[in-house]
């Protein structure tokens, strides 16, 4: 117990004070990286400030010196007992390199089923359209995918190279923005155990074997490649990825397997949830600025051959990325 | 009313509102053995917050588009493109930068004294920010929150599902008022100085919601109603009576009013 109160809150808050100090020093800026000295006051001082509090509660009639002090224990213990902190700033082209890829093969399984959910989309939806053509009306968001697709090919290729002049860029604007929306939708919907962001991705994958069928069947097999792979080869995996982050939630959510409590499994996805929707949103935009630049334009303004070598350099590329960047680090870290 | 009434009364009402306050608050017990707590935010602080932000972005928006416009004398097109993704940024990215800048606080946040908060107290990282507002997308559906508002209201910890996922809890830091001292009308003859033990029992014994409750009664009594005041102060007075024995001397012959300002006295202002 405390017998003179006065006397301990004069002669503490000295310490209290430069607890604060040095706790307003590291909220000032993130990535503040405190000397051995300074770590060790830190510390010090924390302690001091815990015990002061302990003794402190005893008290009845002190509570702002109180309520001071447990707010100074409660930032005082996020940043002694927080673990490793960001302490390092962020570094775009390692996250870029490294960290993603990682990230992905690491939860290759929920990309995996990610696939195969829209793969069984594109299954039915290819076979809705082989078998009943008025299951376009149903199934195609967008009305000019809805006619015939020769004529749709005709008018393409006669249509004026200048077309999209004077809102190329704006069109990609769009097409980033809606498409990033949409995708962290699929992801976000991961907390309702994963069935928001199964129906997004399956019915995705609807769309496309429905649009694919309804193409193959009319004989457009080069426009639909022409046309689909230079953005879509980025696009649809991008939306997967996006799927990919909703499922391990989802696993998060569900824990089979897993004998962490859900808080704790939820932190553990925590950092590779969100590196996923980042990477699916960098992805987009790519995607975006590919589609508005080069996919709405057909032939004879730029031949078939161009546009399909074109997609498939980039889903090499995107498939060499996914698999081998980053390995040599991750192996390092491995072995440590 | 039999003193036994009155004290289950008073006994019932600390009861409640300890039980309010436990409701509303989330305790966090350190390594070290000290508790500290967090005071949890309600919705409508909540949804206060979320309309200044609203505010804010919207206000950030007709300046930054209004920027964004000169480029149309030079491309309407990119002018476009730099619209859509400026909006894009900003109402997805103002969020997370202010949280992150500011430690778990927005405009919005800041105006309403709310801060996002780690739930086990440790520092916020930036993936508990991002998480939390990438998932706003499912806590909006289908309209006004409603998805993330039921969430809270039927969470323990009134987390929508981003701070569900991200481990993260929405606290109210309230600026506590420093009690107005002059209204006890100090250096009256006080029954309880000199009675060390009964003091000293006393200021261990009141929690400070006690205290701050009898210093309150004694600061607005003059806007009671005479019988009210009279039966606030019988109540407080034997709540107060009852916490620890007294000599008669400190207790009898004086009235239940200045009893209790004795004691306030005795806790608030014995040590200046």
């Amino acid at each position: 117990m405390i017998v003179n109160l006065e006397k301990f809150v004069t002669e503490e808050r000295v310490q209290w004070e430069k607890l604060e100090a040095i706790l307003n020093k590291l909220a000032a800026d993130h990535w503040y990286a405190l000397t051995l000295e300074e770590a060790r006051e830190l510390e010090r001082l924390y302690q001091r400030a815990s015990a002061d509090l302990a003794r402190l509660a005893t008290f009845s009639a002190e509570p702002e010196a109180r309520h001071y002090l447990e707010g100074l224990v409660a930032r005082g213990y996020a940043e002694v007992h927080g673990g490793k902190s960001e302490s390092t700033r962020f570094r775009p082209w390692t996250w870029l390199a490294q960290t993603l890829p990682q990230t992905f093969r690491r939860r290759a399984k929920a990309f995996t089923f990610s696939l195969m959910v829209t793969m069984i989309g594109v299954i039915f939806g290819g076979l809705a359209v082989a078998f009943d053509q008025e299951a376009k009306e149903v199934i195609m968001p967008f009305g000019h995918l809805l006619g015939d697709p020769s004529e749709r090919v005709a008018k393409e290729e006669a249509a004026d190279a200048g077309q999209l002049d004077g809102r190329k860029a704006s069109f990609s604007g769009e097409l980033m923005t809606h498409n990033t929306k949409v995708t962290l939708t699929a992801a976000s919907l991961g907390m309702s155990w994963g069935v928001g962001t199964l129906v997004i991705i399956f019915y995705n994958g609807v769309i496309l074997g429905a649009v694919a069928v309804d193409y193959v069947l009319a004989g457009e097999i080069v426009f639909l490649l022409g046309w689909l792979l230079p953005h879509g080869i980025i696009e649809i995996p991008a939306i997967l990825v996006g799927g990919q982050a909703g499922f391990v939630l989802a696993g998060a959510l569900l824990g089979r397997g897993q004998n962490l409590r859900m808080a704790g499994r939820l932190r553990a996805v925590m950092p590779d949830v969100v590196t996923l929707c980042f990477g699916a949103a960098v992805m987009l935009v790519w995607a975006g600025i590919v589609e508005a630049f080069l996919s709405q334009y057909h032939e004879p303004v730029i031949p078939y051959w161009v546009k399909i070598a074109f997609g498939v350099i980039e889903g090499a590329g995107l498939l060499w990325y996914l698999r081998r960047a980053g390995r040599k680090t991750e192996t390092t870290e491995a072995r440590a | 009313m039999s003193a036994m009434a009155k004290n289950a009364g008073m006994g019932n009402a600390m009861a409640a509102a300890k039980g309010a306050e436990r409701t509303h608050r989330f305790h966090v017990r350190t390594p070290e053995g000290v508790a500290f707590s967090y005071r949890l935010a309600s919705p409508v602080l909540r949804l206060a917050a979320l309309m200044v932000d609203w505010m804010t972005v919207t206000a950030a928006w007709m300046i930054l588009a209004t920027i964004i416009g000169l480029l149309s004398i030079v491309s309407r097109d990119i002018a476009g493109m730099v619209m859509a993704i400026s909006y894009f940024l900003l109402s997805q990215g103002y969020r997370i930068a202010a949280e992150w800048l500011w430690r778990g606080q927005t405009i919005g946040k800041k105006v309403m004294r709310l801060r996002v908060v780690d739930e086990r107290g440790l520092r916020l990282t930036f993936a508990q920010i991002a998480l939390r507002n990438l998932l706003r997308a499912v806590d909006g559906l289908p309209f006004a929150y409603l998805v993330g508002g039921l969430a809270a209201l039927f969470s323990r910890k009134a987390q929508r599902l981003g701070d569900l996922a991200a481990g993260t809890l929405v606290v109210w830091e309230p600026v506590e008022a420093t009690p107005d001292l002059s209204t006890l009308q100090t250096g009256k003859y006080n029954s309880l100085r000199g009675h060390l033990p009964v003091v000293a029992r006393l200021r261990q014994s009141v929690t400070p919601g006690e205290a701050r409750a009898a210093w309150q009664a004694l600061a607005r009594r003059d806007t009671f109603e005479d019988a009210a005041r009279v039966k606030l102060f019988a109540e407080l007075a034997e709540h107060f009576r009852g916490i620890t024995p007294m000599p008669p001397e400190a207790a009898e012959g004086v009235s239940d009013e200045q009893f209790v300002r004795n004691v306030v006295e005795v806790l608030y202002l014995e040590r200046k």
